[in-house]
């Protein structure tokens, strides 16, 4: 059976902050196992998206996009998107908009919901580690999915996205 | 310096246009021009701008971590350096022949590669360009596009892309990070389930490769005079060939012809591939220039990839490809064809052939075998070869008695097509841009040539916040003039 949430988690483990997609979607999968929540949630991993993941948004209620970003607002940003037909390249990846255009293109329907949730990188350079603030994003980003994953609905992730838009993420005392 | 406008004589007297997609992601390539005030060329490069260090992040690693580990070297095609890798490192265990299972599995996941790695680029790529043409709006250039006017075309290049993947998950275990093949053979079989899932698709797969085939034919042919000349430049060619000089995307030994199709050298030994090819490095980019000893570096370098090969074989094993590749050289008229937009036409054909043989493999019942390793005399050193998507791949190690990487070489298909590529946009340049204004239509010409080698000039990252292209016009003081951005 189809989970009625889907999250991509891209990035290259080998290429220091593009890593916060892979070691998100571990924790995720993890998290998601302990608490039951696995038929609930399929996470995918990828070095990048690409068409075929539109198949993926098949039969789905809610769509989440991970990424680290270059540019991004630190820590991190949940932001809604939706289908947009955006100029490319290069066949390297697409951008989550134009993988939700696909979608509707190719399926003839709009896809779900989805949001994207992107953690601010700092180094990206082959064999470079994680950062210190990469992985300490990558903790307050874990707040942020148990929240969402939690509740998928798209009001309750309306709701998480606009209070993160209101002020920086922090992470509630004493937690580690 | 002998290459035509890769240096201007007195570059302080003209204006810089860079071409320059600066997101980090896609952007370690960038086009500059040089153009004086009438708008004449002077001066162009396609440079790398990053150091890429793909050597320094291999060696000190215990060797039978590398053929896991490379894959992270490129995003878009990670089982080439897999199995060039693992080629690599089956002559350091003394694997010199792998069990008939080991063989067919690998070139198993190696075609599914190249038919998931063509059909991306064909329809998501290429045929934006292809079908509405170069001056069209941007915005219809991408797979979105293709979609919107051609829906049948664009769904099913996202279903062929998704078979090539299946064919990976099945045979390197995972969709990425996959560890199906070790240095001396594979770790994993197909299971009756996993082929029965790949037959039942794999006919459809076959018909639309064919009609992908068609397609590329028809524009070609409705448009001789752009098609046959855009781009164009002369070089030698160069790939691996089989067994009788046969296609082959897995293993064979080193062909090279000249621009007239004479061989240059056949049936060479790849682990001797030092002795015919050498690499230069210019000061204005990361990525070197290889070129053909006996030749010599003004005259010896070369092309790559799905042009090259199809005229560099004697023949296809497949007969829905192999009648192609006859129409393909029926077409060139009994001489190498060197248009770059050809490459597109070949491409093609590969992944016809791709499919094809796919297929055949599906029925072998060696791929049920459980007898998928082998060893022998430990070696301190090994090349290793494969045809990749984009053309030749080279690794070469050498390992110490502890079992660490001590050097490692690879010249990546990408970089065999480096002065190739910067002659295709030089020509582009010299007939589409001299006197006149920079237009973003205009842009997309230098786009084009270099997409019909389709470069991997990215290699395995990927963020979002990434910046669109960009293109500056800048004066010789150093003012901005001009600019277009794409976004």
């Amino acid at each position: 059976m189809t989970a009625p949430v889907v999250v991509f988690a891209v990035g290259n483990p080998s290429r220091g902050d593009d890593a916060l997609g892979p070691v998100l979607a571990e924790r995720v999968s993890d998290w998601l196992a302990l608490s039951g929540l696995a038929d609930a949630v399929e996470v995918i991993e990828d070095f990048q998206l690409q068409i075929e993941h539109a198949l993926d948004l098949q039969g789905r209620s809610l769509a989440l996009f991970i990424d680290a970003g270059e540019s991004t607002p630190a820590p991190l940003t949940l932001q809604p998107t939706g289908p947009a037909p955006l100029a490319s390249h290069s066949t390297h990846a697409l951008a989550p908009e134009a993988v939700l255009e696909v979608y509707r293109r190719t399926e003839g329907a709009e896809p779900p919901p989805a949001y994207v949730l992107c953690i601010r990188g700092e180094d990206f350079g082959l064999g470079a580690p994680l950062t210190a603030a990469a992985g300490e994003r990558a903790g307050l980003a874990m707040d942020v999915l148990r929240e969402l994953l939690a509740n998928p609905l798209p009001s309750a992730w309306q709701s998480v996205a606009a209070r993160l838009a209101g002020g920086p993420a922090t992470r509630p005392p004493g937690d580690a | 310096m002998s290459f035509q406008l890769e240096t201007a004589s007195h570059p302080e007297r003209l204006r810089r246009v860079a071409i320059d997609p600066v997101s980090r992601v896609e952007g370690h390539g960038k086009v500059t021009i040089l153009l004086d005030d009438q708008n004449k060329v002077h001066q162009v490069r396609l440079h790398i701008v990053e150091f890429r260090g793909f050597e320094k992040f291999i060696q000190g690693r215990p060797y039978w971590e590398v053929p896991v580990m490379v894959q992270r070297l490129c995003g878009i095609c990670p089982v080439s350096h897999h199995l060039a890798a693992s080629k690599a490192l089956d002559v350091i265990v003394g694997a010199r022949k792998l069990t008939p299972a080991a063989e067919k599995l690998r070139r198993l996941m190696h075609y599914g590669q190249m038919l998931q790695s063509h059909a991306l680029h064909f329809f998501h790529l290429c045929s934006p360009d292809l079908l509405f043409g170069f001056d069209s709006d941007v915005t219809r250039r991408n797979i979105v596009g293709v979609a919107m006017a051609h829906p049948e075309t664009a769904k099913r290049g996202v279903l062929l892309r998704k078979f090539g993947q299946e064919v990976i998950r099945v045979t390197a275990g995972k969709r990425v990070h996959g560890t199906g093949s070790v240095p001396g053979g594979v770790n994993k079989a197909l299971s009756i389930a996993e082929r029965d899932e790949l037959l039942r698709e794999v006919y459809r797969i076959v018909q639309w490769s064919r009609d992908a085939v068609h397609l590329i034919q028809k524009v070609h042919m409705q448009d001789p005079g752009l098609y046959n000349s855009f781009g164009i430049f002369r070089s030698n060619f160069m790939s691996i060939v089989g067994n009788n000089g046969d296609l082959d995307f897995y293993h064979g030994t080193l062909r090279a012809r000249d621009d007239n199709g004479r061989l240059i050298f056949d049936g060479v030994d790849y682990q001797q591939y030092a002795k015919y090819i050498e690499e230069e490095v210019r000061p204005w980019s990361y990525m070197k220039f290889p070129f053909f000893k006996a030749l010599g570096r003004e005259q010896g370098w070369y092309k790559v990839g799905p042009l090259a090969r199809v005229q560099n074989c004697n023949q296809i094993s497949t007969p829905f490809a192999e009648h192609e590749r006859k129409e393909f050289i029926d077409y060139a008229g009994g001489s190498p064809m060197h248009a770059p937009l050809a490459y597109h036409w070949t491409r093609m054909i590969e992944m016809l052939h791709a499919a094809e043989v796919i297929k055949e493999l599906l029925h072998d019942d060696d791929l049920r075998s459980d007898d998928l390793m082998v060893q022998g005399e430990r070696q301190m050193e090994g090349v290793g070869v494969i045809e990749a998507p984009r053309g030749t791949l080279f690794h070469h190690y050498q390992v110490d008695e502890n079992d660490v990487v001590t050097m490692a070489n690879l010249i990546v298909s990408t970089t065999n097509n480096n002065q190739a590529m910067n002659e295709a946009i030089r020509h582009v340049a010299r007939r589409y841009l001299n006197g006149r204004e920079v237009t973003e239509g205009l842009l997309n010409h230098i786009e084009v040539a270099i997409r019909a080698f389709d470069p991997c000039l990215s290699c395995a990252t990927h963020a979002l916040g990434k910046m669109p292209l960009a293109v500056e016009l800048v004066d010789s003081d150093g003012t901005l003039v001009h600019s277009l951005c794409r976004s």
